[in-house]
């Protein structure tokens, strides 16, 4: 679904920076964490846990948006498989962003570990206790973090890609609202 | 985004240039987070892997504390533990309780009569499903005081250099009072028999907000009768498991869950090092251990005895091991869960 908009409209932008700095953060802890013995592991596997169940609702909240306002149209010019790739990166990331967390989830309760997040809310688990469950859902985790990854370096590179090379705009249409101090070219 | 692309001005290499730093600073700053860039980081893969025995580890099993059996029962709180935690499981009441006696080894055949310290993981379950998981065992003090002298005793005692373990006493000098206890305490004939110790120090924190430092042990009802090695050698090497079981079936066996306090100054960060005796000491409940399943099929098998799973009203200290120990026990608990099929379940549809 496009719109005629030629930016993403303003929550769309904030849900995008805010989410960009919270899952980079998660990806991050996640290696980190799973890699070291020092006490700050505790710390790290706490934030993650919560900061997961944050992306979530953030996720669910940024896919009704995305619903109800759509996206702005990409550049007639771009080339038909750099479209598809455009468009496959959107449902990848949507994907990610709501299955990572879900997987997590999944794989405490199928482990039987209780949820606990901010330190005093719990969770319900969402499976029930199975190691043959634990250990598809955590490789599943594990695995798609790194797809994951590999994926916003992919996103990055490209939206650099649009910005310093084609300068098409398309960078623009997620950029922040930067004071303008002449109207948008026609 | 009207405007049409500017037409080529040849090859932008400065800005392929650009976007091909950005892709590799980010790269690197992730693998360099996931400890590839560190080989000599201690990571929970690395401690784990120098727990395994010379033959490898045993598949689908725990990788350390290996050999052991399940138990079910309750604990029975009194009430006294609220005056300084205001966790649920200290009002007084009665809560389920699953657990696993076991030995320090991590080798799936040891003979019990070899096996110098015995081990209990709990997990007592309060009424609003928060839980509180402790693993101990039978010694007094923790053999070394800090998590990479555990790594290096480990790396020690299956050095094939006959002075590796010389070498690690003489960097580690506190192994030798755990050394001192090896040799000297008494063995027994039983796991009923045998006081948990939680070595590590928590945090307990009342009603009031205040907080307590505090360690815990399980105090056996049981009476300790003294046997000698050679004598337990006799029973055979799995005498531990049956000997717990047929007592188990003729009466239930207990303990007393004694919480002790710290002074202010005692060492709260070093579970090598035993707080005075004079310390307050608060009963708190009783253990009672109604039924023991073999763990292939028992409720055990599938509990992470992560010492950090604590409910509201307990927390980890300054202590620097149970963070070590939740680390290290999930690697292993991710690992024997993905072995399943080296340990079969002998019954169809798990427990729980």
């Amino acid at each position: 679904m496009t719109t005629s908009r030629t930016r993403f409209t303003a929550p769309q932008r904030l849900l995008h920076w805010l989410m960009a700095i919270c899952v980079l953060s998660m990806l991050f802890i996640g290696v980190g964490m799973v890699s070291t013995v020092a006490s700050k592991y505790l710390t790290l596997v706490q934030i993650h846990k919560s900061l997961g169940i944050g992306i979530l609702l953030l996720a669910l909240i940024r896919l009704a948006l995305r619903i109800c306002y759509g996206a702005p149209a990409l550049p007639a010019d771009i080339s038909e498989p750099m479209k598809l790739g455009a468009y496959l990166s959107q449902y990848a990331f949507y994907a990610l962003m709501i299955g990572m967390p879900l997987l997590g989830w999944g794989m405490m309760s199928a482990a039987a570990y209780p949820i606990v997040i901010f330190g005093v809310l719990h969770l319900p688990p969402i499976l029930p206790v199975s190691a043959k469950l634990h250990t598809l859902l955590w490789r599943a985790h594990f695995y798609l973090a790194f797809v994951f990854f590999a994926l916003i370096l992919l996103h990055v590179a490209a939206i650099l890609f649009h910005k310093l090379v084609r300068r098409d705009g398309v960078f623009e249409t997620m950029a922040p609202e930067i004071r303008r101090a002449k109207p948008e070219p026609k | 985004m009207a405007q049409s692309p500017p037409p080529p001005r040849g090859f932008p290499l400065g800005s392929l240039a650009i976007i091909a730093a950005v892709v590799a600073v980010a790269a690197t700053a992730f693998a360099y987070t996931a400890g590839w860039l560190s080989p000599h980081r201690l990571t929970p893969k690395k401690l784990v892997a120098s727990l395994a025995p010379a033959e490898g580890p045993a598949l689908g099993h725990r990788r350390n504390h290996t050999k052991g059996i399940c138990f079910s029962g309750t604990f029975d709180a009194n009430g006294n533990g609220s005056a300084l935690s205001k966790a649920q499981v200290f009002i007084r009441g009665q809560y389920p309780v699953i657990g696993r006696f076991n030995l320090a080894s991590p080798n799936l055949n040891a003979v019990d009569a070899m096996v110098r310290v015995r081990g209990l993981g709990i997990q007592i379950t309060q009424s609003d499903h928060q839980e509180w998981r402790s693993a101990m065992i039978d010694a007094p003090i923790f053999p070394v005081s800090t998590p990479q002298g555990f790594y290096e005793l480990q790396m020690a005692s299956g050095s094939k250099d006959p002075d590796a373990m010389k070498k690690f006493i003489g960097a580690h000098q506190e192994f030798l009072s755990f050394l001192g206890w090896a040799k000297s305490a008494p063995w027994t004939g039983s796991y009923a028999e045998q006081r948990y110790n939680s070595l590590d120090s928590f945090v307990f924190t009342d009603q009031s907000g205040a907080k307590h430092s505090i360690r815990w042990s399980l105090v056996p009802a049981a009476q300790t009768v003294p046997i000698s090695p050679d004598e337990l050698t006799k029973r055979g090497p799995d005498f531990l498991e049956k000997e717990i079981t047929e007592r188990v079936a003729a009466a239930p066996q207990r303990w007393s869950l004694v919480v002790t306090v710290a002074n202010p100054g005692d060492p709260t960060a070093d579970p090598n090092k035993a707080w005075p005796a004079d310390r307050q000491t608060v009963e708190v409940g009783t253990l009672t251990v109604q039924q023991i399943e073999a763990e292939q099929d028992g409720p055990c098998r599938d509990i992470n005895f992560d010492p950090t799973v604590l409910p509201n009203g307990i927390g980890t200290s300054d202590d620097p091991f149970p963070a070590v120990r939740s680390a290290a026990y999930s690697r292993s608990f991710n690992s024997r869960t993905a072995e399943e099929s080296h340990y079969p379940r002998t019954t169809t549809g798990g427990k729980q």
